[in-house]
């Protein structure tokens, strides 16, 4: 049996300033997901998500990621779960600047052991499929911010990884190329890939199929579980915590 | 929840990268900020460049020095009279020649005699003051030959000029008084007596004495200038093999009553000895050029701290992207030993470039040695590994959410 893409469970995390960013967090998600996050600010959802994507390690609770207990796996292991398994897309893109759109994308693929010819060959292909097959050439300053975003959402499917986590894609952007993004990541979420996305855009988020709602670092609300639309009501966060935050 | 066996799934092993990404992915720092990594490399450079320079320049003025000695020989044994226990200046026997010659092993002699009192000047009018430092020496014809001198103008005494007002200059004498060429119109009054300047040497290596000398012939300088005919200095030329046999009997043979008298010396030795005199300044000026290219290091270091301070979000990415922290160690190792290579080839071929403008200059054959042009590259490389291990180790130590949160 397939196990399921994500599965947190019990997992704190604690900062070193004593901050408790995420709460004895459970949560189950599928592979072939398309989950948003949501919440206000300071809820917890990036450290979630840098959790997730093995970035961090929580306190205490196990996380796995496609079945793997990311606990028992020492640091060079994970960083090649990500580098097989995980796409990144940040708010800021974290493109290199100077460096044209290919070799960007390319530069993606640059732990996973393929040579530099298939990378590139790979990269066009991942930027054709994000549309932007006519700016191979083109460095970060000379693309939009839009266009940017699609490049970086190329790097990170390039590898053709099984999850795509994407901290406020749409941070960063005007609604026209928010909703370009957002097009790309459903086009993305269709091909088989999972997806999650933190995102503060309610629009957005009720667009996605599954919506996780945070605050104070505990899951509030999880669609998947409560059935009825509670995104946009205040009851959520009324409910006694314990009863929400319940194990898939 | 599902439980899964974790042995039972496929295991994760970072992928290795190939040498030539190593590469691509450590000269992206220079690449990105070229003024800086040329600055940087620059410091390394110049500490090479000197101790390359320094090397090389000692190196061929020792290969000059072989040169000359291989040209003149090292076989050349000179006797001068020196002083007597009461400090007056000694005198060897007229016959002393002769005596010398009767040494089996010597295969030429010849010899100078001081003509004490003949000052030389430009001319009658010219002050006593200005023309100072120039001894009169009546010389055997033979002389040139024997020291391995070489005419700069005109010609050497011969058999018909050694018994005229005739005189040759030595390379310094001609210099302080102010002949340039010999002609038959140039003049200069010895003792009291115009000669005619025929010869002007250049510089001699194994008898520097004769530098600054005005040589006459023998029989003119007996004939007109009071010369009493005993010579103050021998030149022998022996039997390379038996030289030191020849050395310990020339004093008692030249000056049979008073042995201790006499000064034996190899005036190729002095020159070796000069040498190694200079080999002790070219020590401090390497140490000088060690020091240069440890600031250098430090340079490297630096820049090599602050691209990894600066590039804190490149690394969270890198690391999102699946690099392990051995591959960000490696990245900024890489940078780092670019940096210092190409500071140290830019240095050697500096120093090289000084070293054969310099023996150019000199007329010496350049020389740069392999060992040191190796060595230089080689202390540049370790430079490189130490000045970028701590930055590289901090690298790969961030964690790689507070690299990606960095603004
Ligand atoms: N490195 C850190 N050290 C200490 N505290 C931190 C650190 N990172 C985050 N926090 C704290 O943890 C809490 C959760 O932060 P997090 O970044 O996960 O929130 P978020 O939900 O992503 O907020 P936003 O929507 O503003 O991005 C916040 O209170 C934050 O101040
Ligand atoms: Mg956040």
């Amino acid at each position: 049996m397939t196990p399921p893409m994500i599965s947190l469970s019990d997992v704190t995390r604690v900062y070193s300033g004593g901050v408790t960013a995420l709460a004895a967090v459970s949560v189950e998600i599928g592979r072939g997901e398309l989950v948003a996050i949501v919440g206000p600010s300071g809820s917890g959802k990036s450290t979630m998500l840098n959790v997730v994507g093995t970035l961090d390690r929580p306190s205490s609770g196990t996380v796995h990621i496609d079945g793997y207990d990311v606990s028992t796996l020492s640091d060079s292991r994970l960083s090649a779960l990500r580098a097989t398994r995980i796409g990144f897309v940040f708010q800021q893109f974290h493109l290199a600047a100077k460096v044209p759109a290919l070799d960007n994308v390319a530069d993606g693929l640059l732990y996973s052991g393929i040579g530099r010819a298939e990378r590139r060959r790979r990269a066009a292909a991942a930027l054709e499929r994000v549309g932007l097959g006519h700016r191979l050439d083109h460095e970060p300053h000379e693309l939009s911010g839009g266009e940017r975003q699609r490049v970086a959402i190329a790097r990170a499917v390039a590898g053709d990884p099984s999850l795509l986590l994407a901290d406020e894609p749409t941070g960063a952007l005007d609604s026209v190329s928010g909703a370009g993004v957002m097009e790309l990541l459903h086009d993305l979420n269709t091909s088989g890939t999972t997806v999650v996305i933190i995102t503060h855009d309610r629009e957005i988020a009720a667009s996605l199929p599954r919506q996780v709602r945070m605050r104070d670092g505990r899951i509030v609300f999880d669609s998947a579980l409560n059935s009825g639309s509670a995104l946009n009501s205040g009851s959520a966060a009324e409910t006694p915590r314990h009863a929400e935050a319940g194990v898939a | 929840m599902t439980v899964i066996d974790q042995a039972d799934l496929p295991k994760l092993v970072p992928a290795r990268m190939r040498p030539r990404d190593v590469m691509r992915v450590g000269a992206v720092g220079l690449r990105t900020r070229p003024t800086r990594a040329f600055l940087s490399a620059l410091g390394i450079a110049i500490g090479i460049a000197a101790m390359i320079g320094v090397v090389g320049i000692s190196s061929s003025s020792g290969a000059e020095l072989d040169r000359t000695l291989s040209a003149l020989g090292t076989n050349l044994l000179t006797v001068s009279s020196g002083q007597t226990l009461l400090g007056e200046a000694a005198k060897m026997p007229v016959d002393a020649e002769a005596m010398i010659e009767r040494i089996g092993p010597v295969e030429s002699v010849s010899a100078a005699g001081r003509v004490g009192d003949a000052k030389v000047y430009r001319s009658e009018e010219v002050p006593e003051a200005q023309t100072g430092g120039i001894t009169t020496y009546a010389a055997r014809i033979d002389l040139l030959s024997t020291v391995g001198a070489t005419v700069r103008s005109g010609t050497w005494l011969n058999e018909a000029t050694e018994r005229y007002p005739a005189v040759v200059l030595g390379s310094r004498a001609a210099e302080r008084l102010g002949v340039g060429t010999a002609a038959p119109d140039t003049q200069v009054v010895v003792g009291g007596v115009r000669f005619t300047v025929v010869g002007i040497l250049d510089p001699v290596p194994l008898a520097t004495e004769l530098d600054s000398a005005a040589l006459t012939g023998w029989p003119v300088a007996a004939a007109t200038l009071d010369f009493d005919g005993h010579p103050t200095t021998l030149y022998t030329r022996s039997d390379e093999s038996k030289l030191a046999s020849v050395r310990s009997v020339l004093a008692g043979t030249a000056n049979p009553q008073a042995p201790n008298e006499v000064e034996v010396s190899r005036p190729s030795d002095a020159l070796a000895a000069k040498q190694a005199t200079s080999q002790a300044f070219t020590g401090l000026l390497l140490g000088v050029g060690a020091v240069a290219l440890l600031v250098g290091g430090v340079g490297v270091a630096n820049t090599m701290v602050i691209s990894v301070l600066e590039r804190r979000p490149e690394i969270g990415l890198r690391r999102s992207l699946g690099a392990t922290r051995g591959q960000i160690r490696t990245q900024f190792l890489a940078e780092s030993l670019l940096l210092s290579a190409l500071g140290g080839a830019g240095g050697v071929l500096l120093g090289a470039c000084v070293t054969i403008g310099y023996a150019l200059y000199q007329g010496w054959p350049a020389v740069i040695p392999t060992w040191a042009t190796i060595g230089g590259l080689a202390a540049t490389l370790a430079i490189g590994a130490l000045a970028g291990l701590y930055p590289a180790v901090r690298a790969s130590r961030l964690s790689p959410t507070e690299a990606l949160a960095t603004p």
